[in-house]
């Protein structure tokens, strides 16, 4: 690791981007370096993720589920309970701030199920920001409700049209856009993904879930749990939960993919199962793909996970085999989301119900002084129109 | 001598710039690309470049992101556009570059994309989004091949241009201006400034590319460099065409009024 190459998690990272952004790449990376360690900054954003966010999220205990489970102890984190229903506005938090700081007027993103959208929306609004959102016209006709919102809350929502219509779609054309207004517009990546620095600084302001998990299941059970386990798309709330546990050695990371139709069919969205590694988004890291590199279209129930790729750290803790991945289909995720909702009175997002699906086969299979954390990394209020669809029952006012 | 280097020694010696003209290839089918490329070399294009289609082209506008889709319709392969250079090198003499993704050259391997370049007739490659400090992957193959990677600079450049004019091989690309490929009315950027940053470190010719799509912008343009680089333009009017023949006229008949401009 000494001679670890800048931005690099292993082989995976780079800077693969077109030139006419690559200074404002390293801008941006001179700028958080000098902001990161500054007490006014660290101190604001802490300032706004607790009187604002509403942090720290909550670690429950899940007595219903563990009992019914009959198997190791399962602790839910509650990252639904956060402001704007996700864990995506820690990220947002922390990068409008930078934004600011480096006196920028403008915040575009991405967004696939428009949680970061929304949480994009939210922090421009409250740092009196201009915002554009960029979603595929698939993902707004599947998260109606979160395009809604990101207009009540000022900001533009572009639909983008090119490719596939969804989350890599959107990412394309946001880093387009950027190129094009790069004095004025600051690019809020939604994910650990994209060129270095991204992937560290959107792990750095996601990293605290992670802390925030260490010191309540301390106070709990007076040690770290056996497994931690989250969904993974590009992968930031997998990444922000497992960044401050990746030295505890006995602590095991589980990121759980979109397996979509079956990782045996070609509707899936699981990089790491099926995927080799390429190069995309500026970043070096496993994607979906075909022997010319072409990226291969993906699918998910879930428009969060809707992503051909994983984020660069993550491809590297696999590959050094410090934290496992696995698959969870559509159905699974729409029978744990389900089962949540029924057992504990929680209704996850449909991408944390993914990581849900997980736990619920691995709770049975382990003894009962084991301790499994979960990562709710948001609310499913947006998802219960695609879950009702997806059960065969109408509640579209339309009819 | 590489074919790259003798065509500008030659248009220098002939006091004009190079028309250097893109297509997208496949774009509609592998067959028009042969036809239209013929001809743009016979209207006096003097570098063609091929772009490779691609899923998802982060530099390109609107226009080369729908021939991406045209072309991929037809689930083209890079095999396939190889094989289409080699024949097509049996007749047609001016360099051809290509324009491609990185991801492309790392799934076909760098080893046996650039033997393949090589063999099949192809001088240099254009990587949009493998800047300077990425490209010690494959430097070395490439030159083992003795193909050219293309480096770019953009208006955004600045403190960076020396290193990557320094190190520059064929001809150096200049981007006119912020954003992706495609049409544009207007330059914003202070061509006098971008350019004299880049002649203090520049060894090799310069090329304009990014917007320029008519005549007036060629002879407007020109001054500043030795070649002008034209895509969206002509790949715009190949989408507008309903067969092929009408395809390779109209770009035919755009080139041809590029190259008068150009020479004028």
């Amino acid at each position: 690791m000494a001679t670890q190459k800048k931005g690099r998690y292993g082989e995976f990272g780079g800077q693969y981007i077109p030139e006419t952004l690559m200074n404002a790449l390293l801008q941006l990376e001179n700028q958080y370096e000098k902001f990161k360690n500054d007490k006014s900054f660290i101190g604001e954003f802490e300032f706004y993720l607790k009187e604002y966010a509403g942090r720290p999220s909550l670690l429950y205990f899940a007595d219903r589920m563990t009992k019914d489970l009959g198997g190791a102890k399962i602790y839910l984190k509650r990252e639904d309970l956060n402001h704007t229903g996700s864990h995506k506005i820690n990220n947002v938090i922390g990068q409008a701030l930078l934004a600011k700081r480096m006196g920028k007027k403008r915040l575009i993103a991405e967004t696939g199920a428009g949680q970061h959208g929304v949480a994009t929306a939210t922090a421009a609004t409250l740092f009196n920001m201009e915002c554009e959102i960029f979603m595929g016209k698939e993902d707004m006709e599947r998260q109606a409700l979160n395009v809604f919102r990101m207009r009540l809350l000022g900001a533009k929502v572009r639909p983008v049209l090119s490719g596939t219509g969804t989350l890599k779609d959107a990412t394309s054309e946001a880093m387009r856009e950027w190129a094009s207004r790069i004095d004025d517009t600051y690019f809020a990546i939604g994910s650990v993904v994209g060129p270095h620095p991204y992937p560290m600084i959107v792990r750095d302001s996601q990293s605290v879930i992670g802390r925030e998990v260490k010191t309540q299941i301390m106070e709990k059970e007076r040690r770290y749990p056996d497994y931690i386990i989250a969904c993974v798309g590009g992968g930031s709330n997998a990444m922000g939960l497992f960044h401050p546990f990746i030295e505890d050695k006995e602590v095991n990371m589980i990121g759980v993919e979109a397996a979509g139709e079956g990782v045996n069919t070609v509707r899936h969205a699981a990089a790491i199962a099926k995927g080799s590694v390429g190069v995309l988004h500026g970043m070096k890291s496993y994607f979906l793909q075909d022997r010319d590199g072409q990226i291969d279209p993906v699918y998910s129930i879930s428009a969060g996970l809707d992503y051909p790729g994983i984020g660069p750290e993550h491809a590297h803790l696999y590959s050094s085999g410090r934290a496992q991945y696995v698959p969870a289909t559509d159905n699974e995720a729409v029978e744990a989301f389900k089962y949540l909702t029924r057992v504990e009175g929680i209704i996850p997002a449909i991408e944390s119900a993914h990581a849900v699906a997980y736990a619920v086969k691995l709770a049975p299979t382990l003894p009962k002084d084991k301790i499994i954390v979960v990562n709710i990394s948001g609310r499913g209020d947006k998802d219960v129109y695609s879950i009702a669809k997806y059960m065969g029952e109408d509640i579209s006012s339309e009819g | 001598m590489g074919r790259i280097q003798d065509k500008f020694d030659e248009l220098k010696n002939i006091n004009t710039k190079a028309l250097i003209t893109f297509v997208t290839a496949g774009d509609p089918t592998i067959e028009a690309t042969k036809k239209i490329v013929s001809e743009i070399e016979q209207k006096g294009a003097d570098l063609i470049e091929l772009g490779i289609p691609y899923s998802d082209p982060i530099a390109e506008g609107p226009v080369i992101q729908a021939a991406n889709i045209r072309a991929l319709k037809n689930d083209i392969k890079i095999k396939n556009i190889m094989d289409a250079v080699m024949e097509m090198r049996t007749q047609v003499k001016v360099p051809i570059v290509y324009l491609l993704y990185y991801n492309c050259i790392f799934q076909y391997g760098a080893d046996k994309f650039f033997d393949d370049c090589k063999n099949s007739g192809v001088d240099g490659v254009i990587i949009p989004d493998l800047p300077f400090e990425e490209q010690d992957e494959i430097k070395d193959t490439a030159l083992k091949y003795s193909i050219d990677i293309i480096s770019l600079v953009s208006p955004t450049s600045k403190d960076r241009v020396e290193r990557i004019a320094r190190s520059a091989r064929g001809f150096l690309y200049c981007v006119s201006s912020l954003g992706v490929t495609g049409t544009r009315e207007s330059f914003d950027t202070n061509f006098e400034e971008f350019f004299s940053i880049i002649n203090k470190s520049v060894t090799i010719p310069t090329a304009l590319g990014f917007g320029i799509s008519t005549p007036e912008h060629i002879k407007k343009l020109k001054g500043y460099c030795d070649g002008l680089i034209v895509g969206s333009a002509i790949v715009r009017r190949v989408g507008e065409s309903s067969t092929e023949d009408e395809a390779v006229a109209k770009v035919g008949e755009f080139v041809s009024s590029l190259r008068s401009a150009m020479d004028e």
